[in-house]
């Protein structure tokens, strides 16, 4: 779960690191109310999970109220590479001296964190990091031991930060990986991490990414959860529990297990066709969970064919069969099914799907034939 | 011969008084894996059908000489079951639970590494490991699989290691061993850990490895096959037309360099001499081409 930049900065204020004072509101006569009571000069930033806002005009400068109501009416709405600003950022403006990079994720192939630090801070971070991998200096850190104030110390020096800002830059490095290991975070960025005329360092952006699978311990996230950005069709997924991701195509997909449901991707692109969605109902699905998939599946107006491939483990292809046949006796169908079960009680399935087979109805032997059937059927 | 376990591997099951353990327990021992203990502080000297339940593994493996666990603890309690196991002198660890946070995951793994080296791990969120016709641990549906050999299966995802399976079994092609190492971003086996076994294994003739997008586990693996093994291998990876989803940050993008992609994985695979299979079937009739050339 990504975080917005204001909840990503509140995230770091409790860790100690230094953020602009600010509020997040979402209309513009409250981006005034703020700019006033923060002190111009403010700056204004739209709210929105993807990169390069600035370059489409979503952060300006105001130096004063006028000029915050204009911003703040230009900005929300905007469309920035499809997100709408629904939501602002209203903070303090900063006198910079210099921009860095922070940041801590996992390192899967050291299966150790990693830490990476650069005096190139700002939007081209990417680019620095194709073009002179030498800039961002790198260190590993075994979550036994954790980071520690001698090791920042080394680290700050090695990717030649001023020294003066070292005391404050350990305090920031030091915050933010508390921030990520307690915080359970996948991710924790700072860039531009600044260096104020005053000598002092602060957090001026906030990219922050959660691991949902620690949500139990995190009861705060519920917060987070309701402010995420999601198309209808996810919403109606994740509402019934679903593991959903929309795609473009015209085939629905289900399937159990997030390999097999890429691969029935893989394979309809293959044979010719495009997935509509990934949909993974994860194992042990029973009857009223590949219900709930078929209806979020045929209420999406671009699905042609539904292609339903399960390999029974956990899950028992006679569940899944009755699942269908409770689907069909509820909703009326816009796209026909095409089945394929195999592995556990994968003969019951079939049986019960056999009374039932018609041209809404079909069911397949294999994967292969499964998809190029679905293929065929969307394309009519 | 089979990797990691045998007919004689001796196992406790780590909540196997929950629904989870109880079924999957009671349905490895109906397969014949030597189910010898449970555990549950709070239902010590009771049993499960028949199946001892111990408070701790320490007493479990000194009753029963239990040298392997099985984890059906749920997702809060792993890091404490897995160093449970470790303190007692397990030799491998299998978590089939889903779900556990990445950071106690990075935690115990290196904890591992560092004070308990005797003990493997293997997963968490994988469907566990089955030599067929002598030991199933985990959640693979023992049916599907054949015993005999000569292939060896290894594979990040849970049901395409059925499907591989299966693809086996239809063309009458038997297993030694198919270990599921699950699909988490600190998966406790890797495929080297894997791989290296099946080659020094007399009886695997041929390997069958399934991957995904993300993560470099696959690449490493090429270099490892190119540099080290002698042993067919046919491969197959998910994900090649998946969406990459929301990126956030650059953090990401900069570590992997390029590397993650099927594309990458493929390439690696490709020159690392092995034969890349483009759908689940077609890893049928490639291994089945091995084995008769063999």
């Amino acid at each position: 779960m990504d975080l917005f930049e204001y909840q990503g900065k509140q995230l770091f204020a409790r860790y100690g690191i230094p953020v602009s004072p600010g509020e997040a509101v979402t209309t513009v006569d409250d981006a005034v109310v703020a700019a006033d009571r923060i002190g111009y000069p403010v700056v204004v930033k739209a709210q929105v999970q993807v990169g390069g806002r600035g370059k489409a005009g979503g952060i300006k400068v105001a130096a004063d109220a006028a000029e915050a109501r204009q911003h703040a009416g230009a900005i929300l709405g905007m469309d920035i590479k499809g997100h709408v600003v629904a939501t602002l950022w209203v903070e303090a403006a900063s006198d910079i001296a210099a921009e860095y990079y922070a940041s801590f994720t996992l390192d899967r192939s050291a299966k150790l964190h990693l830490g990476m630090l650069s005096a190139r801070g700002g939007i081209d971070i990417e680019q620095v990091a194709t073009d002179e991998p030498g800039a961002i200096a790198r260190i590993h850190v075994d979550p036994v031991d954790g980071l520690d104030d001698a090791t920042c110390r080394a680290w700050i020096d090695a990717a030649g930060l001023d020294p003066s800002a070292t005391d404050s830059l350990v305090d920031i490095l030091l915050g933010l990986y508390r921030a990520y290991t307690e915080g359970d975070a996948d991710l924790v960025e700072i860039n531009p991490l600044v260096l104020l005329a005053d000598g002092k360092a602060h957090a001026l952006d906030a990219k922050v990414s959660l691991d949902s699978n620690a949500g139990f311990r995190h009861p705060e996230w519920l917060e987070y959860e309701a402010t995420q950005v999601l198309d209808e069709r996810e919403r109606a997924a994740r509402a019934r529990g679903l593991n959903y991701i929309g795609l473009t195509g015209s085939v629905g997909i289900i399937g159990n297990g997030a390999g097999l449901v890429m691969s029935t991707c893989d394979v309809v692109n293959q044979v010719g066709g495009a997935p509509a969605n990934f949909l993974d109902v994860g194992g042990g699905a029973g009857a009223d969970v590949l219900a709930a998939s078929i209806d979020v599946v045929n209420d999406d107006p671009q699905v042609r064919a539904i292609l339903v491939n399960i390999f029974g483990g956990i899950t028992k292809c006679d569940e899944v069969a009755l699942g269908i046949v409770e689907a069909l006796e509820r909703v009326t169908l816009a796209s026909p099914i095409v089945v394929r079960l195999d592995g556990t009680n994968a003969a019951e399935g079939r049986i019960i799907l056999e009374e039932r087979t018609s041209d809404q109805l079909v069911t397949k032997p294999t994967m292969l034939d499964a998809a190029r059937t679905a293929v065929e059927l969307a394309a009519r | 011969m089979s990797i990691f376990v045998d007919d004689h591997t001796q196992v406790v099951y780590q909540g196997l008084t929950g629904s989870q353990g109880r079924f999957y327990g009671l349905r490895n021992r109906a397969y014949g894996t030597q189910v010898v203990a449970g555990t549950n502080p709070k239902k010590a000297g009771t049993d499960v059908e028949g199946i001892p339940i111990f408070a701790t593994v320490a007493e479990a493996a000194a009753e029963t000489g239990a040298t392997v666990s099985c984890v059906f603890i749920p997702a809060p309690g792993v890091a404490a079951a897995v160093m449970e196991a470790a303190e007692a002198g397990i030799e491998l660890v299998v978590v089939i639970t889903e779900g556990v946070p990445a950071h106690d995951e990075g935690r115990f793994f290196n904890e591992l590494l560092r004070s308990y080296p005797g003990t493997q791990l293997l997963g968490p969120n994988c469907p566990g490991l089955i030599s067929p016709g002598k030991c199933n641990i985990g959640i693979t549906p023992g049916e599907i699989a054949q015993p005999g050999g000569p292939v060896g299966i290894v594979s990040r995802s849970g049901t395409l290691t059925y499907q591989a399976l299966g693809e086996m079994t239809s063309r009458n092609i038997g297993q030694t061993t198919c270990v599921g190492i699950g699909g988490d971003p600190v998966p406790g086996a890797s495929f080297i850990d894997c791989l290296r076994r099946f080659e020094t294994d007399p009886d695997t003739e041929a390997v069958i490895m399934i991957g995904e997008i993300g993560g470099s586990a696959e690449e490493e693996a090429a270099a490892f096959i190119r540099d080290e093994m002698s042993t067919p291998v046919v491969a197959y990876i998910a994900g090649i037309t998946a969406p990459t989803g929301k990126k956030m940050g650059h953090a990401g993008a900069i570590v992997s360099g390029g590397k993650g992609t099927a594309e990458t994985k493929i390439a690696a695979l490709e020159a690392a001499g092995c034969g890349v299979a483009t759908n689940p079937s077609e890893i049928g009739d490639r291994m089945a081409e091995v084995v008769a050339g063999r």
